[in-house]
């Protein structure tokens, strides 16, 4: 089963240019341990995750009556916490939060992905 | 096949008083009636096991009882009732997994936790996988709403009409409610055979709250005939039963089951002529003493414990305070009011200090009850309870104008109907016993 992991920061985990360099160290070594965790855990497989720059750097992009209007920032003010995702390929729900223990204390939303028909062409 | 549970038929052994209004039934309709109960959650929980589908497995098993309805009369009870059951009900589910598979549809099945074990397909001595189906029900996963009323649907056999009276939803609300979880289930791979061992116990936490959830919604004031729904909240006390048969020492457990049943055993005296009768008006001779017995009895096996076993044990201590008074003068409030004070200070919970509050008005005065109700609209904003017990301690105490004033805004405040005419009628009262005083 393909999960969606979002980490996003409001929590106990701040936004990751707020921290110090040595907890941004730290916050990297807990990323590593997850990565560990997943490759040596049973049916368990990082598909791919990344870091997304700050929300500064955001465009949002809206269609509205037909026309595609582009602008400055994230597309709600929640968004602004996001600080990066994870694709997970985990045999369960539980098996996940569990991993998922091993990250920084981010807020975290963790959504199946749908799978989507394969392409007949 | 139209047959399907319900207390209008008969219901043996049961914890509601509705029984002895039932039409007599045949022998055979009395024997499924009695499987029904006994065995459902049983049945359906090692039909998900070997199945893995929760909603063909449901449906299989609801068909397997319309058969015996039509069959047992005729053909007489089989010698192993619930093996014929399961017999019946898994060749169902099979029949439609065949009928997706011939139709290109595949279903997902439930995802399963690495450390689940398929129970051995052997139909004869049934096995007993309800705390996996317990477990799956309550999963924090879920809206809290949706798992007290997945675990009465699924582990108990409880109707969905039944379980919609109960949250007084309608039967639409409560059957869509149900069909999202079971869907999020499977969706979202909340698996079945239970959490990782570091976190049996706050899920089996998350279990009581949910089991007391459902009891309590049995006692949340409704209209009419409905004011209260205390058979349905004796589902709630069997699900807690089973569960203490399954875990007998887990403590949040045995303390959950003690104040259930502690609390329900007060349900006849709780309305008369169609009104909600207070703890001190109560007729005691309507408790029900061997109910009573049985909570103080899991009590006594208790001793101090921690986290949320605590909290609900100090309750359970409170409820038996009051079961053991034989009249209102006899409620040892001291006791009550210092297991209020530990609950506090473990909780930081506002309703606690509220009830507190009341305790200690009984205890020492209503003086001394005011005074921990200070400050508390911050704790509790909207809250009509706040309100309503200052006007009842004001009103004690003489203070007649804060009492009107809090009647007042409890009145503006209060949302349940009933509860709201009730604060009315208190408050006129008040206004004429204040004119007689003047």
């Amino acid at each position: 089963m393909k999960y969606f992991v979002l980490l996003a920061g409001y929590g106990e985990m701040p936004l990751w240019e707020d921290l110090s360099p040595e907890e941004q160290e730290a916050g990297l070594a807990q990323h590593y341990a997850f990565a560990e965790a997943c490759a040596a855990r049973d049916g368990v497989e990082m598909l791919g995750g990344e870091a997304l720059a700050d929300v500064s750097m955001a465009t949002t992009l809206r269609t509205r009556n037909g026309e595609l209007v582009v602008t400055d920032g994230p597309f709600a003010e929640a968004a602004e916490h996001i600080g990066g995702f994870y694709v997970i390929d985990a045999p369960d729900l539980d098996t996940l939060i569990d991993l998922c223990k091993v990250l920084p204390a981010y807020d975290m939303e963790i959504r199946p992905v749908l799978d989507m028909p394969e392409d007949a062409g | 096949m139209t047959w399907k549970s319900g207390r209008s038929s008969i219901c043996p052994k049961t914890l509601d008083e509705s029984c002895s209004a039932a039409p007599p039934e045949t022998p055979a309709e009395l024997r499924i009636e009695e499987v029904y109960r006994a065995e459902w959650g049983r049945l359906l929980a090692l039909l998900v096991s070997r199945t893995r589908r929760l909603d063909l497995a449901e449906d299989g098993l609801a068909e397997a009882f319309a058969r015996a309805a039509a069959r047992w009369p005729i053909d007489g009870t089989p010698a192993n009732p619930a093996g014929w059951l399961y017999t019946t009900a898994h060749r169902q589910v099979v029949g439609r997994i065949r009928a997706e598979a011939i139709a290109g549809r595949k279903a997902p099945l439930l995802a399963v936790s690495p450390s689940w074990v398929r129970p051995d397909d052997v139909p004869v001595e049934l096995e007993d996988d309800r705390l996996h189906l317990i477990l799956l029900c309550c999963h924090p996963a879920l809206p809290s709403e949706s798992r007290s009323a997945l675990a009465l649907r699924l582990v108990m056999g409880t109707s969905t009409e039944e379980i919609a009276r109960l949250f007084l939803v309608s039967t639409a609300t409560m059957a869509a409610r149900l069909t999202r979880a079971k869907k999020k289930i499977v969706q979202a791979g909340i698996p079945l055979g239970g959490p990782f061992e570091d976190e049996f116990g706050l899920r089996l936490d998350e279990v009581c709250r949910t089991v007391y959830l459902a009891f309590t919604a049995g006692y949340a004031p409704g209209t009419g005939p409905d004011l209260l729904r205390a058979d349905l909240a004796g589902d709630a006390v069997r699900l807690a039963t089973v569960l203490h048969t399954l875990l007998p020492e887990a403590a949040q457990v045995r303390a959950t089951l003690a104040l259930l049943l502690l609390q329900h055993a007060r349900r006849a005296a709780r309305v008369c002529d169609g009104a909600l009768v207070t703890l001190a008006d109560q007729d005691r001779s309507l408790w029900r003493q061997e109910e009573i017995r049985a909570g103080l009895r899991l009590l006594d096996g208790l001793h101090t414990e921690v986290g949320y076993a605590e909290e609900v044990r100090l309750q359970a201590l409170i409820a038996a305070e009051h079961a053991r008074a034989i009249a209102p003068e006899a409620t040892n409030w001291a006791m009550i009011a210092s297991h209020y004070a530990t609950l506090e200070a473990m909780t930081g919970s506002g309703i606690i200090r509220l009830n507190r509050a009341v305790a200690v008005a009984e205890a020492e005065s209503p003086t001394a009850g005011l005074a921990l109700l200070v400050g508390l609209e911050e704790i509790l904003p909207g809250n009509h309870r706040v309100a309503a017990v200052r006007a009842e301690l004001a009103s004690r105490a003489g203070k007649l104008e804060l009492a009107q004033a809090s009647y007042r805004t409890a009145i503006s405040l209060c949302t349940n109907e009933i509860e709201r005419a009730h604060l009315i009628t208190r408050l006129a009262a008040l206004r004429t016993s204040g004119s007689l005083e003047r």
